[in-house]
């Protein structure tokens, strides 16, 4: 019984078809890996997916409940946790609030409580603070808790995003391109990270990236997509050694 | 010449050294202390202020700090400051300074009790010393009234332009709609009107002063259903469309008044009750500060922030953004109200004219140059920005100039205004400057 089913999605931005027939079935814990050239509808997927489009066929069902439609937050709150290719942080931001404010759907004190600065409020957001830094330690930024986001390097920027995405409390976390201008250090914090959060937290991972090490290194299965289309599915060696995505990649052979 | 610039420099260097070691006891001032010298000021104005005042050749005790009479008697120039002076400075400097450790302790000391009562105590210091102040004449009692309504409206239009970052301009219309509203309410129950008869529900004096908030919130949900209006059609979409419906809800909402004779059309709406006291007026604009502080430092109130920011990562972080944008749009509304009801009150007269794009250029003026995203920055701005509109209102049209030149010099130089994207922490407001084991070490070391 997969966590996430996607049965034979298909979406048009007017005439354009960007995605044909995509299925897709995450199991729970697994890590999974989405490759292919730029323009292939990577992000797209995921902005169906997780409610930024509505697909125009096709059927998303998360653990038996069908969230096709839903709007974007209300998919957030269900599980699905995201991260962004172009990290989208609030600039006036510090950390701390960064994190805090993914909890927003589990907040129960109301706008009165928000008004009049209730005990209810005071209780329930010093929980929430106290779960927000054990998630910055978990990725290892609890000392910046205070810093204005826009002050930080750019891989501490990564890491903050990548909690924020957790404290939504996601059962499946999806990352469009977690290592994106990273330099080789930062690269392989990074990927320590990922697969400490996986096990520390036992949480599914859908993952979009260009760097062929960091894929075939983390992901237990993956999708090719060329064109809107999945063209290969498997592991990856199967992947590796998969002449269709090598042509993809590479170009075909030409006799000379 | 290199010697030259050098000594320049050091000269300018060593002029700061000296002013910030004069400052360095006033930064020992917490804000107990200040509350208490500009008390212990206005006393010693109602005890020696006119005698002083005649002494000096004045007719009477400057109303706004000499401000106004700069403008309009040169001459007396030299006795209003010496007047204010020995009035307002030279007291207010010397019992601030003398009386800190006195005021670190009681603040300490205060602050072993819930912070509630340090709170009341700041708060109540504040109204005497308002209240004082402006028992000397009419005119500054209107002054502070009609400036604590603009923190009113100044807080609750950063709620929408600042910390929502959406332009919008229909704030007037708003506090049309709460003025008429609240008014309506008042002068339909509590009097003897030519157009809409005799008192509902006539009172005693008292039960209509205990009575009077109903109105306001009465108003404030006029208000808040006329957003509802603008919200619907402009919040599918960002950006501009906002700014131009809501100019439209504003004219719109101006000539709807012109054109309701049964509200006196565009000859206005008069003979409120005299409801509208200081005491009010003060308790509604601490009500107004003390909740929209609340509200923008929870999780639901940064959300806006997120919204402003990134509206597509807040929705993936679980924001409902569309129900985040339309709260804070019906409560800004809704504060526009209550200012506009207190406004008509204060005034006792009111018509649609006054709602118009001279009102939204003030507002906006006074949110801008307080401060974006700032609750201090919005009381500075509407403080500030009304002292300075009555100082130079001898000048007359001239006014309308240097205002709006001052406002672009502002903006070239902080273009976020004076105090923009700070939290307001009352808790650190309350708290002494220097903690009583430290002054002891702080007092060792200055010997």
């Amino acid at each position: 019984m997969p966590l996430l089913r996607v049965d034979s999605m298909t979406h048009y931005f007017g005439g354009l078809r960007a995605v044909h027939n995509y299925d897709l079935a995450i199991e729970p814990g697994q890590i999974r890996g989405l490759i292919g050239p730029n323009g292939a509808g990577k992000t797209t997927i995921f902005n169906l997916i997780t409610g930024r489009y509505t697909p125009t066929e096709g059927k998303i069902v998360l653990e038996d409940r069908e969230i096709t439609g839903l709007q974007p937050h209300q998919i957030a709150s269900l599980g699905l946790g995201r991260t962004f290719q172009n990290l989208r942080l609030w600039r006036h931001m510090n950390v701390l609030d960064h994190v805090k404010m993914a909890h927003y759907s589990k907040i129960t004190y109301g706008l009165m409580g928000a008004f009049f600065g209730t005990p209810k409020r005071t209780r329930e957001e010093a929980e929430i603070e106290d779960e927000s830094y054990s998630l910055l330690e978990l990725v290892g930024v609890s000392h910046l808790a205070d810093q204005i986001v826009t002050n930080l390097p750019y891989g501490a920027q990564r890491r903050v995003e990548l909690a924020r995405a957790l404290a939504t409390q996601p059962k499946i976390l999806f990352l469009d391109e977690p290592t994106a201008g990273m330099n080789p250090e930062e690269l392989a914090q990074m990927m320590e990270i990922i697969r400490h959060v996986h096990a520390e937290l036992e949480l599914a991972i859908f993952l979009i990236e260009h760097r062929m090490k960091v894929v075939m290194d983390l992901c237990q299965v993956i999708q090719t997509l060329v064109f809107g289309e999945v063209i290969a599915e498997g592991n990856p060696d199967e992947i590796r050694n998969n002449p269709m995505v090598i042509d993809a990649y590479l170009g075909k052979e030409v006799e000379v | 010449m290199g010697a030259g610039l050098e000594s320049s420099t050091t000269n300018r260097s060593s002029m700061r050294n000296r002013l910030s070691s004069y400052w360095e006891p006033y930064s020992q001032v917490p804000w107990l202390g200040w509350l208490v010298s500009a008390l212990i000021a206005t006393l010693l104005e109602q005890l020696i202020g006119t005698p002083l005042a005649r002494v000096l050749g004045l007719t009477k005790p400057p109303a706004l700090f000499g401000l106004v009479i700069m403008l309009k008697e040169p001459g007396l120039i030299p006795s209003a400051l010496v007047y204010v002076l020995l009035i307002y400075l030279v007291p207010i400097g010397l019992v601030a300074r003398f009386g800190a450790s006195l005021a670190n302790k009681v603040a300490a000391r205060l602050l072993d009790y819930p912070v509630v009562l340090s709170a009341l105590v700041h708060i109540a210091l504040l109204y005497a010393t308002l209240h004082l102040w402006s028992g000397v004449s009419d005119y500054r009692l209107l002054v502070v009234k009609l400036t604590l309504i603009a923190v009113i409206v100044t807080l609750s239009l950063n709620v929408v332009n600042g910390y929502m970052g959406e332009f919008s301009c229909s704030h007037p219309g708003f506090m049309a709609l709460g003025a008429y509203g609240a008014s309506v309410f008042t002068v339909l129950l509590f009097v003897q009107d030519s157009r809409f008869g005799p008192p509902l529900l006539p009172l005693p004096l008292v039960l209509q002063h205990v009575l009077f908030p109903i109105s306001l919130i009465v108003g404030g949900l006029v208000a808040a259903l006329g957003a509802l209006l603008v919200a619907i059609p402009s919040f599918r979409t960002r950006g501009d469309y906002l700014a131009i419906i809501s100019l439209a809800f504003m004219f719109i909402v101006k000539s709807l008044f012109e054109n309701l004779e049964f509200v006196g059309g565009p000859r206005g709406l008069g003979n409120q009750p005299d409801l509208a006291t200081l005491p009010w007026v003060f308790f509604w604009t601490m009500a107004c500060i003390w909740i929209i502080n609340n509200f923008v430092r929870s999780i639901l109130g940064k959300a806006l922030n997120a919204v402003r920011d990134g509206e597509m990562a807040a929705d993936a972080m679980t924001v409902n953004t569309r129900h985040t944008k339309m709260v804070a749009f019906l409560f800004a509304a809704f504060w526009a109200g209550v200012s506009g009801g207190l406004f008509a009150h204060v005034l006792r007269y009111i018509n649609p004219g006054t709602f118009g794009i001279r009102k939204l250029a003030e507002v906006l003026a006074m949110v801008y140059l307080g401060g974006l995203n700032s609750v201090a920055g919005s009381v500075v701005g509407a403080v500030g920005f009304n002292l300075l509109s009555e100082a130079l209102r001898p000048l007359e049209i001239f006014k309308w100039i240097i205002i709006p030149v001052l406002l672009i010099v502002l903006m070239v130089f902080r273009p976020t205004g004076l105090i923009a994207f700070t939290e307001l922490d009352v808790g650190e407001l309350l708290k002494p400057k220097v903690k009583p084991e430290e002054e002891v070490e702080y007092a060792a070391a200055t010997r």
